[in-house]
C-alpha cells in the first residue's frame, strides 16, 4: 500500500514538473530550466514505474533503455541542425511504435491469460494501437518526403479522398467491432494493419511546404495515442502527458494553417500545389522579365544601406546558408547597417525551423522578428534581402483574389526600398505560382546557390572596404 | 455507478483538465521556442516508458516481454534523445552581447 502511494506521488509529481517544464519554453531565458524539470519529472516517472509490483525482472527493461538512450543520445548530438523536421518526424515513429506494441502486447497477453478486457480498457487499447500503429508509419512517410527517399511533392490518385475516408471508416468499424467482441483476435490485427496503411495514405498527398502542419498533427496524434495508454492502463501520467502533448501538436497545426490562411481540412485533404491549373504561365513570355542582377551591383546597394531585413525561407536550409548570413550581417554592421530578421510562421519544413538555424549560427535571437513585429517596418528599410524565401513574400497573397494562396499573410519584403531576392532558379515555389514581386522594378534577383551567393556578397564588401 | 464508469468519467475529467492547461501554457510559447517545444513534447510523451516497462519487465510470455523490450528501446529512445537535442537547441539562443 506505502509503495503504491508513493508510486502515485511520483506520478503526481512528474505531472506538475512537466507542465512547469513546458512553462518555462514561454520565454527563452528560463527555458532550460524548464527542460531541467521535466527531466526531473521524466526520472520520477521511471523511479515510480520500477517500484510498481507488476515489473518482475528488470533485465530486458535495462537493456531496452540501454539500447535506446544509446541511440538517441547519438542522434541527438550528431544530426545537424537542418535536419530537425526530419529528426522531429522520426522519433514521432518511435513514440507511435512504442505506444502500439505496448497495446498489442496488452491484448496478447489478455488473450493469452483467457481475461475479458472490459469496455474501457478494449476501446482504449483499440485506439492506442491505432492511433499508434498510423503515427508510425505516417511519420516514416514525411520522414521519407523530408528526407528525398520519397518523392516530395504530392502524390495524387483519383478517388483518393474517398479511398482514405473509406480506410478510415473501416478501421472504426473493426475497432466498434472489438468492443462489441473483445475476442475477435483476427479483427484486432487487420484493425492495426489498416492503421499502418492509414498514415501512409493520409500523407501521400501532403507537399513539402505543408509538412509543417503535417508534423504537429503527427505530433497531435502520438500524443492521444499515449492518452488512450492511460486510459488502458489506469495511468493517470500517461493521460495527462498524452494531453499537453497532443495539445500542443493541435495548437501548432492551428497556428501554421492560419499562417497560411487554410483550414486543417484544405491542407490535409487538398493536395496542395499537386496540379497547377491550367498551363503554366511563363513569367518571362507574359510579363515584365525579372530583374537580374550581378553579385557586383547587389553588393554596391548592400554597402550603401544603413538598414537591412533578412527574410530566410527552406532555401536557406537547404544550401545550409545560415552561417554566410551571419558572415554578411557582421561585415554589414562594421559597415554601419542596422540588421533584422524577419521569420515567416510557415519558413521552412517545421514550426521554429529558421529560428533553430540561425541561433545555430550564433544570431542573437532579439534579432529575429515574428511577422506582426516587424512588417511595418519593411516600407523604412533601406534593403529586403530574401534567402531562399517564395510564397511567404509573395504580393499576390494581398492583392490577387483568384490566387490560391490569396489571403496568407506575407512579409512585406516588396515594400523595401530594395528588394534583393536569392533563388536557385526561376522555377516558381511550392504552391506553383509566380511571384509578382520578382518583376518589381526595385527587385534585384540573383539567381544561383544561396550560400555562395551570399559568400559572394561578403567577399566583395570586405575587399572594397 | 458502475465502477467502470467511474474510471471512465475520472479518467475524462483528468484528460479534459490537462489538454486546458496544455493549451494555456503552449499558446504562450513564442514561435521562437516551436522546434525545441516540440522536441520537448517529444521527449515527455516518451512517458509511454512506463507502459513499456510494465509489458518488458512483467514476466508476461516471451511475447509480450520481446514487444515491451523494443517499446522500451523506442521509448527511452524518445526521451532521452528528445531531452538531449532540447536542451542542445536551446543552448544555442543567445541574447546579443553587449560589447
Amino acid at each position: 500500500m506505502t509503495t503504491e502511494l508513493f508510486v502515485q506521488l511520483c506520478y503526481l509529481s512528474a505531472s506538475i514538473l512537466f507542465i512547469l517544464g513546458l512553462r518555462g519554453l514561454g520565454d527563452a531565458q528560463t527555458a532550460r530550466r524548464g527542460i531541467l524539470l521535466a527531466e526531473i519529472g521524466m526520472a520520477l516517472a521511471i523511479i515510480g514505474t520500477l517500484l510498481r509490483h507488476e515489473i518482475i525482472t528488470y533485465q530486458w527493461i535495462l537493456v531496452g533503455s540501454v539500447i535506446g538512450a544509446a541511440i538517441g543520445t547519438w542522434i541527438s548530438l550528431s544530426i545537424p541542425m537542418t535536419m530537425m523536421p526530419e529528426r522531429i518526424a522520426f522519433s514521432h515513429a518511435f513514440g507511435g511504435l512504442a505506444v502500439s506494441l505496448v497495446g498489442i502486447s496488452e491484448y496478447w497477453h489478455a488473450q493469452q491469460e483467457g481475461l475479458t478486457l472490459n469496455t474501457l480498457q478494449i476501446t482504449a487499447t483499440g485506439f492506442e494501437v491505432v492511433l499508434g500503429a498510423l503515427t508510425f508509419t505516417g511519420s516514416l512517410m514525411a520522414f521519407g518526403k523530408l528526407q528525398g527517399f520519397t518523392p516530395g511533392r504530392p502524390m495524387t490518385f483519383p478517388g483518393q479522398n474517398a479511398f482514405n475516408f473509406g480506410l478510415i471508416a473501416a478501421t472504426l468499424g473493426l475497432v466498434g467491432y472489438l468492443i462489441a467482441f473483445p475476442h475477435a483476435v483476427f479483427v484486432f490485427y487487420a484493425a492495426c494493419a489498416l492503421a499502418l496503411v492509414i498514415g501512409v495514405s493520409l500523407v501521400l498527398p501532403i507537399g513539402g511546404a505543408d509538412m509543417p502542419v503535417v508534423i504537429c498533427l503527427l505530433n497531435s496524434y502520438a500524443g492521444l495515442a499515449a492518452s488512450a495508454t492511460g486510459f488502458a492502463l489506469k495511468n493517470n501520467v500517461l493521460i495527462i502527458c498524452g494531453a499537453l502533448d497532443g495539445g500542443s501538436g493541435f495548437i501548432l497545426g492551428m497556428m501554421m494553417s492560419k499562417a497560411m490562411n487554410r483550414s486543417f481540412a484544405n491542407v490535409l485533404f487538398g493536395a496542395f500545389g499537386a496540379t497547377p491549373e491550367g498551363p503554366q504561365k511563363q513569367l518571362t513570355s507574359t510579363g515584365p522579365a525579372p530583374n537580374e542582377a550581378t553579385v557586383e551591383d547587389a553588393a554596391d546597394v548592400l554597402r550603401a544601406a544603413r538598414s537591412l531585413i533578412v527574410v530566410p525561407g527552406y532555401g536557406m536550409a537547404v544550401s545550409q546558408a545560415q552561417h554566410a548570413v551571419r558572415d554578411l550581417a557582421a561585415v554589414l554592421k562594421l559597415n554601419g547597417c542596422e540588421v533584422k530578421y524577419a521569420i515567416h510562421p510557415v519558413a521552412g519544413r517545421m514550426p521554429g525551423h529558421m529560428n533553430v538555424l540561425l541561433a545555430e549560427a550564433n544570431v542573437p535571437y532579439d534579432q529575429l522578428f515574428d511577422l506582426e513585429q516587424i512588417n511595418d517596418e519593411f516600407s523604412a528599410t533601406d534593403v529586403a534581402l530574401v534567402v531562399g524565401a517564395n510564397d511567404v513574400v509573395n504580393p499576390a497573397a494581398r492583392t490577387d483574389q483568384s490566387s490560391p494562396i490569396f489571403g496568407m499573410p506575407i512579409l512585406n519584403a516588396d515594400a523595401a526600398r530594395t528588394c534583393i531576392v536569392l533563388k536557385r532558379s526561376l522555377n516558381p515555389g511550392f504552391a506553383g505560382i509566380e511571384n509578382g514581386l520578382f518583376v518589381k522594378p526595385n527587385t534585384m534577383m540573383v539567381l544561383g546557390d544561396a550560400k555562395k551567393t551570399i559568400s559572394a556578397f561578403t567577399h566583395t564588401l570586405k575587399e572594397t572596404a | 455507478m458502475t465502477e467502470l464508469m467511474e474510471s471512465v468519467v475520472f479518467g475524462l475529467y483528468v484528460f479534459t483538465l490537462a489538454a486546458f492547461v496544455g493549451y494555456q501554457v503552449i499558446g504562450r510559447v513564442p514561435h521562437l521556442l516551436h522546434t525545441p517545444l516540440m522536441a520537448a513534447t517529444n521527449a515527455i510523451s516518451g512517458i509511454s516508458l512506463v507502459g513499456s516497462m510494465v509489458a518488458a519487465g512483467g514476466h508476461r510470455g516471451t511475447v509480450a516481454t520481446v514487444l515491451g523490450t523494443i517499446a522500451v528501446a523506442a521509448a527511452s529512445l524518445n526521451v532521452v534523445g528528445g531531452f538531449v537535442i532540447t536542451d542542445r537547441m536551446l543552448r544555442m539562443f543567445k541574447k546579443e552581447t553587449k560589447k
